[in-house]
C-alpha cells in the first residue's frame, strides 16, 4: 500500500496537479479572508476564521474532484490498471494507496492556511484574542470533510474510464452530500422527518464539529461515509467489468 | 508442472470465451499460444494471472490456485499484458524501482541495472517512458515482467512492434529464460513459434484444437511449417 502511496503522491507533485490545487486553494482562500469585502475579516471586525470555514467546503467540492477523478479513471483507461492487478497487491492495497495520497495532498494545501490563525491571532484586538477551540475543531472538521470528499471522488473515478464524467458526478455527489439534505428537509412534506435527513447531510455534522466539540456521533459519520465509499471503489474494481 | 489448467470456461455474456480447456506447462519449456484474433488466448491468460475470474474450473501456478491463493500466485508470474500497459510520465528506472517496490526486492538497484542489461534498455534508460519508440516500450514491459525472477513468465505478444534485430535479442532472451522457467507466450508470427517454442498449444473458438511437441505437430502433419496446420486446424468453415 505504501508503495501506491508513495508512487500517487510522487505523480501529483510531478505533474501540475499538486501545484495548481494547493496554489488555487490559497489564492482563493486568501482573497476570500482578506480582499472580498463580504467575506474579509478586516471588514467583519471579529478575530475569526469563520469565513475560511464557510468557503472552503464549496472551494473543496471542485477541487478535490480534479485532485482525484484521474486516480482511477486513467487506469483503467490506459490499461495500466491490469499491470497493478496482476502484481502482488490487493485491490484494498491499491485502492487505499490511491485514496490516502489524494488526501495526503488535501492536507497539505491546508497546512498552510494555519499561516491564518497566527495573523488573526496577533491581528485581536487583545492579542490572542482568538476562539482556539473553535478553530481546532473546524480544521479537524475540515480535514474530515476533505477525507469525505476525497471517497465520494476515487469511488467516482472508479466507476468510469473518462476523468470529465469522473469529475462531474463527484462534484454533484459531494454538493449533494454536504448541503442536498438539508434543502430536502426543507420540502413540506417531509416536515416530520426532517430531522433524521438533515442528520445524513455533511453539512450538519462539519457544523458540530466546527463549534470545537469533537462529538463521537459526527467523527463516526465521517468515519461510516469514506467507508461505504471505499467499499464501493473496492466492489466495481473487483467486478473488473469495464 | 508449474502451470495447471484444467475445464477452464469463461463466459461473457451469451459469448463462450473460453470453452473448457486444460492444459500443463512445464519447467524449462516454452509453450506457445497460437490461434486467431478472439480465439481465448489474451483471456486464458487474465486468468492465469489472476486479473479476471473465471466462470468455471481451476488454474494454478506453481501449486497456487489463481482464486483461493492469489497473493501466492501472483508473486511467481511475470506477465506482459497485450497492451503493454506502462506510465508514460515516469522515468524507465522511476518504473523499474516502483515495480521492485511492490515485489519488495532487495538491492533494487543492482537487480535494475541487471534487467536493463538484459533486456538491452541501456541507451534509453534515462528517458521517460512517453519518449520511448514502441520496441523499446516494448523492452520496458519486459523487464517489469521479469525483475523480480519469477518462476512463471507469462507473455501476450511480446515481440509485437519490435523490428527485425530487436525481435532476434527478444526471442533469444525469451529462449535463455525458458530454459529455467515456465514461459507461455502467445504471438501471431509463425516463424517465431517456430524459432522459441518447445511446445504448441493451438486455441480456436476457446477450444484447444492442437496440443503438442512442437517436433511431434510438426511430424504428424508431414511439413516442416506451422503455419499450413495453424490454417486448417483453425480456418473458418
Amino acid at each position: 500500500m505504501l508503495t501506491i502511496f508513495i508512487k500517487e503522491l510522487n505523480s501529483y507533485f510531478s505533474s501540475l496537479v499538486a501545484y495548481i490545487t494547493i496554489v488555487i486553494f490559497l489564492t482563493a482562500m486568501g482573497l476570500f479572508l482578506w480582499i472580498f469585502p463580504d467575506t474579509s475579516i478586516l471588514d467583519y471586525g471579529y478575530a475569526g476564521l469563520d469565513s475560511l470555514f464557510n468557503i472552503a467546503p464549496y472551494l473543496f467540492m471542485f477541487l478535490i474532484p480534479a485532485i482525484t477523478m484521474r486516480s482511477l479513471a486513467e487506469e483503467k483507461k490506459e490499461g495500466t490498471f491490469e499491470l497493478l492487478a496482476t502484481k502482488p497487491l490487493t485491490d484494498w492495497q491499491i485502492v487505499l494507496g490511491k485514496y490516502l495520497a489524494a488526501l495526503a495532498l488535501v492536507i497539505i494545501a491546508i497546512l498552510p492556511t494555519v499561516i491564518y490563525y497566527y495573523t488573526v491571532y496577533h491581528l485581536g484586538a487583545v492579542e490572542g484574542n482568538v476562539d482556539a477551540g473553535a478553530v481546532i475543531g473546524s480544521y479537524i472538521g475540515l480535514i474530515l470533510l476533505g477525507a469525505a470528499y476525497v471517497a465520494i471522488g476515487v469511488f467516482c473515478s472508479s466507476i468510469t474510464k473518462n476523468q470529465i464524467i469522473a469529475f462531474a458526478i463527484a462534484v454533484f455527489l459531494s454538493f449533494f452530500a454536504f448541503s442536498g439534505f438539508d434543502a430536502i428537509s426543507q420540502l413540506l412534506a417531509l416536515q416530520k422527518i426532517d430531522d433524521v435527513i438533515i442528520n445524513l447531510g455533511i453539512n450538519h455534522h462539519y457544523q458540530a464539529i466546527s463549534r470545537g466539540v469533537l462529538d463521537t456521533r459526527d467523527l463516526l459519520y465521517f468515519l461510516s461515509l469514506i467507508t461505504v465509499f471505499l467499499v464501493l471503489t473496492k466492489t466495481i474494481l473487483g467486478g473488473r467489468k469495464w | 508442472m508449474s502451470v495447471k489448467v484444467s475445464g477452464l470456461y469463461k463466459v461473457y455474456g451469451a459469448q463462450k470465451a473460453v470453452n473448457g480447456i486444460s492444459f500443463e506447462a512445464f519447467t524449462g519449456r516454452v509453450l506457445g499460444f497460437l490461434g486467431p484474433n478472439g480465439a481465448g488466448k489474451s483471456t486464458t491468460m487474465k486468468i492465469l494471472t489472476g486479473y479476471l475470474p473465471q466462470t468455471a474450473g481451476n488454474a494454478s501456478v506453481c501449486g497456487f490456485d489463481v482464486n483461493t491463493h492469489t497473493l501466492d500466485a501472483k508473486k511467481h508470474i511475470g506477465y506482459l499484458p497485450e497492451s503493454n500497459p506502462l506510465y508514460p510520465e515516469m522515468y524507465v528506472k522511476e518504473f523499474l524501482a516502483f515495480i521492485c517496490d511492490i515485489h519488495q526486492i532487495k538491492n533494487p538497484k543492482t537487480r535494475i541495472q541487471e534487467v536493463i542489461q538484459l533486456t538491452g534498455l541501456g541507451p534509453e534508460q534515462h528517458k521517460k517512458i512517453g519518449q520511448l519508440s514502441k520496441g523499446y516500450k516494448q523492452r520496458v514491459g519486459l523487464a517489469q515482467a521479469i525483475i523480480h525472477d519469477p518462476q512463471v513468465l507469462i507473455l501476450d505478444e511480446p515481440t509485437s512492434g519490435l523490428d527485425p534485430n530487436q525481435l532476434i535479442e527478444i526471442r533469444k532472451l525469451i529462449k535463455d529464460l525458458g530454459k529455467t522457467k515456465t514461459v507461455i507466450l502467445s504471438t501471431h508470427i509463425m516463424q517465431e513459434v517456430e524459432a522459441v517454442c518447445d511446445d504448441v498449444i493451438i486455441i480456436n473458438k476457446g477450444e484447444i484444437v492442437a496440443h503438442d511437441r512442437l517436433e511431434t505437430l510438426l511430424q504428424k502433419h508431414h511439413t516442416q511449417n506451422i503455419e499450413p496446420i495453424f490454417v486448417a486446424l483453425t480456418k473458418e468453415n
